[in-house]
């Protein structure tokens, strides 16, 4: 029955394949070659002109900007959203009903997401502002979108709370299906609550952890939805929250540059990956069989 | 200086479903004769009678309900014909494609927020040259030409190099806006120069109102007054050196004078704080409100704002008082340009019915049906007359009428893209007081600089 077998799983992948390639790998393909052309949009009329686009990009005070905004939400985005989200998780380790509320954000689109954030952050009407103002500490009330050195941690704040939910709900499924009896046993040898969970549940967690560190970096290299919707410009002020999905989108469809648009997407294709394997290195240790 | 912005505002769902229906409708024409037909008085273009006509609008603040009259005169006109007509938001995402196919529709309105770069276009030779259509006689009057019945500065608004591509359908005029009511209660006057305004703002201060308020979320439109300002001051030479892109431009003693203008009213606290982080609809509210006295913005507002301006408001606008008393421009001069961009691309199945399209839209009939569903003012020359404008827009007429021939407009934000971006940022900030106009000129000269030097953006002159 080995012949049937493959010819069955041959028959069912056809499809399958033949439309990621169509629909993932082409498209991926003719951004690569795009990437070395000169091609505007508009016109079927395209020509090869080498590297140009990738030595421009790092001569492009925008796209320098965005990647520094981009490495700063990649170093503090996915610590922030896992560290908050172990320490709910372990905490509310038998309540469902918490854990329903933590999961609301990733239900809302990040347009509404970013439309309700943007009217927290409103100077003088906003939410943030008037709870500051309720508990007098008016001098603390600031445009807060507006203002080059906050906007971007403001963008974050979103980025983390929007994530933090589905990260949370990740980790207790996981924590709950670390056997009852190790705990027990753990207790019992007079480990307190902190040993436990460093000694125990993370190592025997640790593979969801990897995966949510590479994910949330993934994550933290976009935010174009957040800082188009939300921020001033949008990308400002004064370029302060540029990210590189914004450069990308500019370039194509306001500078009617699409070429060079395509060397940015190639370029964050190949940081996107560098930074999957890099993550799954460094975040490697002996992995844990449960008997 | 984009008004149709709004269109991004419009609700997405909305939007989305334009599109996908856009996307989804008949694309093309079967029964297709390309090419000429008989010309005669009744059909001066050529139009070949049986050839359909696709025309995609852009649906935003105007409607497309003038563009709907306009088609069906056209098929009334040629009944043979299909006329497929379909008002959209995201005109790029829906026609780039069809662009770069070379099967593109036969009439565009490129406008809205997602909109192709005109310039982009210009540059690919995508659109069709106009001057056609501009020698034909018009729907109104055979006598006249086209060319004739359209206000003064159109047809230069739509031009590339002296080449006519694009014709834009509604005036917009750039001013400060003020309520006629609000300035008659305190006895205020609207002032004619920037010391007089400077002098009145502390007199509003003392009111216990803000004197002004901007759209902060998006700095051009505290630009406008900026660039207007300059243009007053320097007057025309200064606006096409600024255009061409000439070395020190942005330095000039006007342009410097005009960032230090607008400086001062963040240097003497006469904008309400927590402008800069408002988005274009909380600015304009806090206005109709009455909690500011003065705002920016184009002559597209009182449309925008109908459903929260309170009765007996009775918003007006001005244009930007003069820099110094020794202008150059005249008192009264205003900025004002076109937009609403309608082509026919050059690669068009039925181009001659594309421009006989425009011929019907742009007659006094089609226009006067603009002016009352859209509350804006068509370019056609004296297609409001006789109507009964409502404040706002009289008041455009009137400053329209009192500028005479001291229109001015810049063209470097459609030419120029990035550098209207970097003069955007610089205002921002120095709204914010966080540059000074010494540095606002220093880095907006720079952003210039750098636009002349780069060979791939192509270059216009005027």
């Amino acid at each position: 029955m080995r012949h049937g077998k493959f010819r069955f799983l041959a028959g069912a992948l056809t499809l399958p394949l033949a439309l990621y390639g169509l629909l993932v790998l082409w498209p991926y393909l003719q951004a690569f070659y795009l990437a070395f052309t000169d091609w505007t949009g508009v016109t079927s009329e395209v020509n090869l002109i080498g590297i140009d686009n990738f030595t421009r990009m790092w001569s492009d005070p925008l796209f320098l900007a965005a990647l520094r905004h981009n490495g700063l939400m990649l170093l503090v985005v996915p610590l922030a959203v896992i560290v908050v989200a172990l320490g709910l998780a372990a905490g509310t380790r038998n309540t469902r009903v918490y854990r329903v509320v933590y999961f609301f954000p990733q239900l809302l689109s990040v347009a509404i997401i970013a439309v309700l954030w943007q009217f927290v952050y409103t100077p003088n009407s906003g939410l943030l502002n008037g709870l500051l103002s309720g508990l007098h500490l008016d001098s603390w009330r600031r445009s807060w979108l507006a203002e080059p050195d906050l906007a971007l941690w403001c963008v974050m704040a979103v980025l983390v709370w929007s994530a933090i939910g589905f990260y949370v709900v990740l980790f207790a499924a996981a924590m709950e299906s670390v056997p009852a009896d190790i705990m027990e046993a753990a207790a019992i040898d007079g480990a307190g609550e902190l040993t436990v969970f460093r000694r125990i549940t993370l190592p025997l967690i640790w593979d969801s952890v990897q995966v949510a560190w590479i994910y949330l970096g993934i994550l933290a290299l976009d935010g174009f939805a957040l800082v188009q919707i939300m921020t001033v410009g949008p990308g400002g002020p004064d370029n302060g929250t540029e990210v590189m999905g914004l450069t990308l989108y500019r370039s194509a469809f306001t500078y009617g540059k699409f070429g060079y648009a395509s060397a940015m997407g190639v370029a964050i294709f190949f940081l996107s990956l560098t930074l999957a394997v890099l993550m799954l290195r460094f975040t490697r240790r002996e992995r844990v069989e449960l008997a | 200086m984009n008004p149709t912005r709004r269109g991004l505002l419009l609700g997405t769902a909305a939007a989305a479903a334009t599109t996908a229906l856009g996307a989804c409708a008949t694309s093309g024409s079967d029964a297709d004769s390309a090419g000429k037909g008989a010309v005669t008085a009744e059909n001066p273009l050529g139009v070949p009678a049986d050839a359909n006509l696709e025309v995609v609008i852009f649906k935003g603040g105007y409607g497309d309900a003038y563009a709907v009259d306009a088609g069906s005169k056209y098929k009334a006109k040629f009944p043979k014909a299909t006329v497929d007509h379909k008002g959209i938001q995201g005109v790029g995402e829906v026609l780039q494609p069809r662009f770069v196919a070379d099967s593109p529709p036969d009439v565009v309105d490129n406008s809205g927020a997602g909109r192709l770069d005109l310039a982009t276009l210009v540059t690919a030779g995508k659109i069709k040259d106009l001057t056609e259509l501009l020698d034909a006689p018009s729907l109104d009057d055979p006598s006249k030409k086209v060319r004739d019945t359209l206000m003064p500065g159109v047809i230069e608004d739509g031009s590339f190099d002296g080449k006519p591509l694009v014709l834009n359908y509604s005036s917009v005029v750039w001013g400060v806006w003020y309520s006629k009511s609000l300035f008659a209660k305190h006895g205020w006057t609207f002032p004619k120069t920037w010391d007089e305004m400077l002098t009145l703002n502390d007199e509003i201060k003392k009111a216990g109102l803000h004197a002004w308020t901007w759209q902060g979320k998006y700095p051009e439109y505290l630009n406008d007054p900026l660039v207007s300002l300059a243009a007053k001051a320097g007057g025309f030479e200064l606006v096409k050196a600024i255009d061409n892109l000439e070395p020190g431009a942005w330095k000039s003693p006007a342009m410097t004078a005009a960032a230090e203008a607008i400086y001062q009213l963040a240097v003497r606290g006469h904008i309400m704080p927590g402008s800069e982080g408002l988005s274009h609809t909380e600015a304009q509210n806090a206005w109709c409100k009455g909690q500011v006295a003065f705002i920016p913005c184009g002559s597209w507002l009182e449309g925008e704002q109908q459903a929260v301006t309170p009765a007996g408001f009775d918003m007006v606008m001005a244009p930007v008082p003069s820099l110094t008393s020794a202008d150059k421009l005249a008192d009264g001069a205003v900025m004002a340009t076109s937009s609403e961009s309608f082509l026919v691309p050059a690669k068009a199945k039925n181009a001659q019915g594309g421009l006989e399209f425009l011929r019907i839209l742009f007659s006094k009939q089609v226009a006067r049906g603009f002016a009352e569903s859209a509350k804006s003012l068509p370019v056609v020359a004296g297609a409001t007359d006789g109507l009964t404008l409502s404040s706002g827009l009289g008041s455009v007429a009137q400053a329209v009428a009192g500028a005479g021939a001291n229109v001015f407009s810049y063209k470097f934000r459609t030419w120029y893209a990035p550098l209207s971006k970097a003069v955007d940022d610089a205002t921002g900030e120095l709204a914010t007081k966080r540059i000074n106009p010494a540095q606002w000129a220093e880095r907006v000269q720079k952003a210039a600089d750098a636009v002349a030097a780069d060979s791939s953006i192509a270059k216009h002159k005027r």
